[in-house]
């Protein structure tokens, strides 16, 4: 099944093929699920607007396509979104795409920089602690490492915006810019960051445990492997053991949870997006629940869908690099 | 050769163990000197300190709960035990190198053959990527490697297991070094490989002159390479001297109980008379292997483990199954087990086709044909109790729980453990005694058949003969018959009333052993016994109660 593309982009067409059952079944499980709570958009909408008649109501539902059964709204929206058509958002009265597309950047953002972060700071300190595994520093690291495993992002956000913005006054509570601030340039980009400081950390801190925790284990584990002891005795000195021969080995399951954990990074977003008020899609996507817009909805979570087979299917890609022993099949 | 200095020179040295280890010293005392163009052979059975002393000669003990207390190892004339870590790290490598046992574990897997053979050059001389790729590609042309080029590119999994220990012989000898310390690096190795390697090992360090310390367990080994052995045990060196001193007159009792323990490649007389009855019959079995990979080039390589194998077990009988890794000696005791679902043939068992039994029918006939592995410590469950771990099979066949148990006390006695051993756990035996339970295991459901995949492969010298006595003996008196696995022609020797010789899936000779190993006929055969180490030494006969 090759089609004399080249390896990696065959490997890749296959992968998409398998993902497309994945996310038709994710689709269907979510909207019949969604159809299990109470309510819809129409009641959302008539609530905010203090009421409506019966006949009204009736009239919107008819219009909106919510008087079918579920079954035949099913089988429209997957007919629509075989087309990539992701319907119209009644709360915001514009595509959906548009609508998301207008928030994935920051979450993408958000996400980026607490990935980076957790990752390059967890395998470091990861590292450290293992290399100096049992003393005061690796205690101190993995007490820390403890301590950021057991507390809720939620909980660290409020504690953030408490310390940093409330008594210090150094960083903005919430927002992706300062409103009303129409920076350009060089100032934009600071701005913004500042603004993701706080989530950023707030998010990233409990997968940094993760990573770290992981990385101290399998660094004290390839450290006692023999090619180890092979270099040692080549007369290399410990800092080049470190890189070239027990980092290099030792990354190797921290980049497969670095691929697993995405989806659970997104997932975290949802609550620091809510608290921070960060226009992304987490946020959107905890609105879109209160107000029944399920358009949005279903669009947050096909998009959601699609970030992950994408990531996932580049982590493989990223492991068969670094792991000379694995091919792409 | 008086007039130059030794290469090594150790004296008096003792190595610290921590607190709580078995003994409070892993070397007490060793002397020792290595003179150059000289390759000595320092032996011991497992936990005799001769791996620590090659750590303490290039200070890579794990310090600081196993370090060097006394003496002095001095290297050309120079005290080591003395060196600062950036001296020593000099000294790694450029004039002391070491080959190691497992050439797999022993390559970083994520590094090319040439990068790694790059390291050393980089490491220690200021030639220029040019230069050190040449001379790279020139020692992978001196440790005969086909087309060095292309092994410079290729990653450690991508050759074999001899070539990646030629790789490491390379990286080892490409600076020339002085002292060349080898612990165990033909041990993993096939015996047809393994000489090859050994001989290569003679050839350059006759090139070199440089002084060998070559650690080994196996005499055979021994007496193919050593000019001068030194034998140690507990610890301590109990002998030393010229090897032919030594293999030939050992004057130590521990050595004489080693040497002893050595099977003689005389296999015993052919004593099973074909006329007893046949419990199991293999006839055309056949299994492939689907390989996994190439999915991208289109196309799905098989291979073929065992094709059209064809064997008759009888009464009482001992049929060995020989070969190299790769022959397919293991799937065949996967298969008459039934462990693996095979592709083709049968193999008849009272009457039965065991391949053809529904699960439930072969459960039942599992009784009758009972298995021993290798790694005594792998395949016992390590949270059970021993009476417990024997008790199972019957327990799990019907019988009374309690009859069971005490049925197992009496196997326990059978292979020589104490009656007290039962209450305890795995992991409190040593691995001779671990296989002995293993062995008890197997007896427990009164088996006619055992199959034995490498029984005492990882035991040690002393410990297999006894293993290896106990097996026959339980042979003759319960009138077992044993289809026995092994790469080891020696142990196929001592044991086997018949064998088979298999290669790439096909047996290319079968016969009374005595027979094979006086006349081989296949040219595989000849090459094979041609290849155990110390073949043209005969150990001598020595009166001792060990063996």
């Amino acid at each position: 099944m090759s089609f004399g593309l080249p390896p990696v982009l065959a490997y890749a067409l296959r992968r998409l093929l398998q993902a497309v059952p994945v996310i038709i079944l994710i689709m269907v499980a979510t909207f019949l699920l969604l159809k299990l709570a109470p309510g819809d958009t129409v009641d959302a909408l008539v609530g905010d607007m203090g009421g409506a008649d019966a006949a009204y109501i009736a009239r919107m539902r008819a219009e909106y396509g919510l008087d079918q059964p579920v079954w035949v709204q099913l089988w429209r929206y997957m007919a629509k979104l075989a087309t990539f058509d992701l319907g119209w958002s009644f709360v915001y009265e514009q595509p959906v795409s548009v609508v998301l597309m207008d928030r994935l950047g920051t979450t993408l953002m958000l996400m980026a920089a607490s990935l980076s972060l957790a990752f390059t700071l967890g395998i470091a300190l990861g590292a450290i602690a293992a290399r100096k595994a049992y003393s005061l520093t690796d205690n101190l690291i993995s007490t820390l490492g403890l301590v950021f495993y057991a507390t809720p992002s939620f909980f660290l956000s409020l504690l953030f915006i408490y310390l940093f913005s409330v008594k210090l006054g150094w960083l903005p509570v919430g927002g992706i810019k300062t409103i009303a601030g129409f920076y350009t340039g060089w100032d934009h980009v600071v701005d913004v960051a500042l603004h993701l400081i706080m989530p950023t950390a707030a998010l990233s801190l409990i997968y940094l445990s993760f990573y770290m925790r992981l990385m101290r284990a399998t660094v004290l584990e390839v450290a006692d492997l023999d090619f180890v002891r092979t270099a040692r005795a080549k007369g290399a000195g410990e800092f080049r053991l470190m890189i070239h021969h027990i980092m290099r080995n030792a990354l190797l399951p921290v980049i497969t949870l670095l691929g697993l954990q995405f989806s659970t990074v997104l997932g975290g977003s949802v609550v620091v997006e809510t608290i921070f008020t960060l226009p992304g899609l987490g946020q959107l996507a905890s609105q879109s629940v209160v107000q029944r817009d399920m358009n949005t909805l279903m669009g947050i979570i096909f998009l959601c869908s699609i970030i992950v087979v994408v990531v996932n299917f580049l982590t493989d890609v990223l492991y068969a690099r670094l792991d000379s022993r694995i091919e792409l099949a | 050769m008086t007039d130059t200095p030794p290469v090594l020179q150790i004296s008096g040295l003792k190595i610290a163990l921590p607190k709580g280890a078995d003994r409070p010293y892993a070397l007490e005392g060793l002397d020792l000197e290595i003179n150059p163009g000289e390759i000595v052979c320092l032996v011991g059975e497992s936990g005799s300190g001769k791996s620590l002393s090659a750590g303490a000669i290039m200070r890579l003990l794990p310090e600081p709960h196993v370090h060097v207390a006394e003496g002095s190892i001095k290297f050309r004339g120079e005290e080591i035990v003395a060196k600062s870590e950036a001296e020593m790290r000099q000294i790694r490598g450029r004039d002391i190198a070491m080959i190691f046992q497992e050439p797999m574990t022993a390559l970083n897997p994520q590094k090319t053959v040439g990068w790694q053979l790059d390291e050393v050059l980089r490491l220690h001389t200021k030639m220029s990527r040019k230069e050190r790729r040449a001379r790279a590609i020139e020692m992978l042309e001196r440790v005969h490697l086909p087309d060095p080029p292309s092994a410079y590119n290729a990653y450690p999994h991508q050759i074999s297991g001899g070539q990646r220990q030629r790789v490491m012989i390379a990286m080892a000898l490409s600076l020339s070094p002085k002292l060349i310390i080898a612990d165990e690096p033909t041990t993993a190795l096939d015996v047809t490989t393994q000489l090859q390697i050994l001989k290569l090992i003679r050839e350059l360090q006759e090139q070199e002159g440089a002084g060998v310390l070559f650690i080994t367990h196996d005499f055979g080994v021994v007496a193919e390479i050593a000019d001068k052995v030194a034998v140690l045990r507990k610890g301590i060196l109990v002998e030393q001297g010229p090897a032919s001193e030594v293999l030939n007159n050992p004057q130590h009792a521990y050595t004489r109980a080693l040497i002893g323990a050595v099977p003689a490649l005389t296999p015993p007389p052919l004593k099973v008379p074909s006329t007893a009855p046949v419990v199991l019959k293999g006839t055309g079995l056949k299994k492939t292997f689907a390989a996994r990979g190439g999915m991208l080039s289109g196309k799905r390589k098989a291979v073929t483990a065992v094709k059209d194998l064809t064997f008759e077990l009888r009464q009482g009988e001992t049929l060995g199954v020989v070969g190299e890794s790769g022959s397919g000696k293991t799937t065949v005791s996967r298969i008459v087990t039934r462990l693996l679902e095979c592709d083709a043939g049968s193999v008849e068992m009272d009457g039965k086709d065991l391949l053809a039994l529904s699960p439930r029918e072969m459960r039942e006939m599992r009784k009758h044909i009972q298995m021993v592995f290798q790694d005594p410590m792998a395949s016992l469950n390590p949270r059970k109790r021993v009476v417990d771990l024997i008790a199972q099979g019957p327990i799990v066949h019907g019988a009374d729980p309690a009859k069971a148990r005490a049925d197992a006390r009496r196997l326990l006695e059978l292979v020589e453990l104490s009656p007290a051993s039962a209450s305890r756990f795995p992991h409190e035996f040593s691995g001779g005694q671990r296989q002995r339970i293993g062995i008890a295991r197997a007896l427990a459901l009164e088996p006619k058949v055992i199959v034995a995949d490498e029984p005492v492969s990882a035991l040690d010298v002393s410990v297999q003969a006894q293993v290896l006595k106990l097996l026959a003996e339980l042979r003759d008196r319960l009138n077992l018959s044993l289809l026995f696995v092994t790469h080891d022609l020696r142990v196929a020797a001592q044991l086997c009333d018949r064998i088979i010789v298999m290669q790439k899936g096909e047996i290319v000779e079968s016969g009374p052993t005595a027979e094979v190993f006086a006349n081989p006929q296949h040219e595989y055969t000849q090459k094979l016994l041609s290849s155990i180490p110390g073949r043209d030494w005969t150990p001598p006969v020595i009166r001792t109660d060990a063996a």
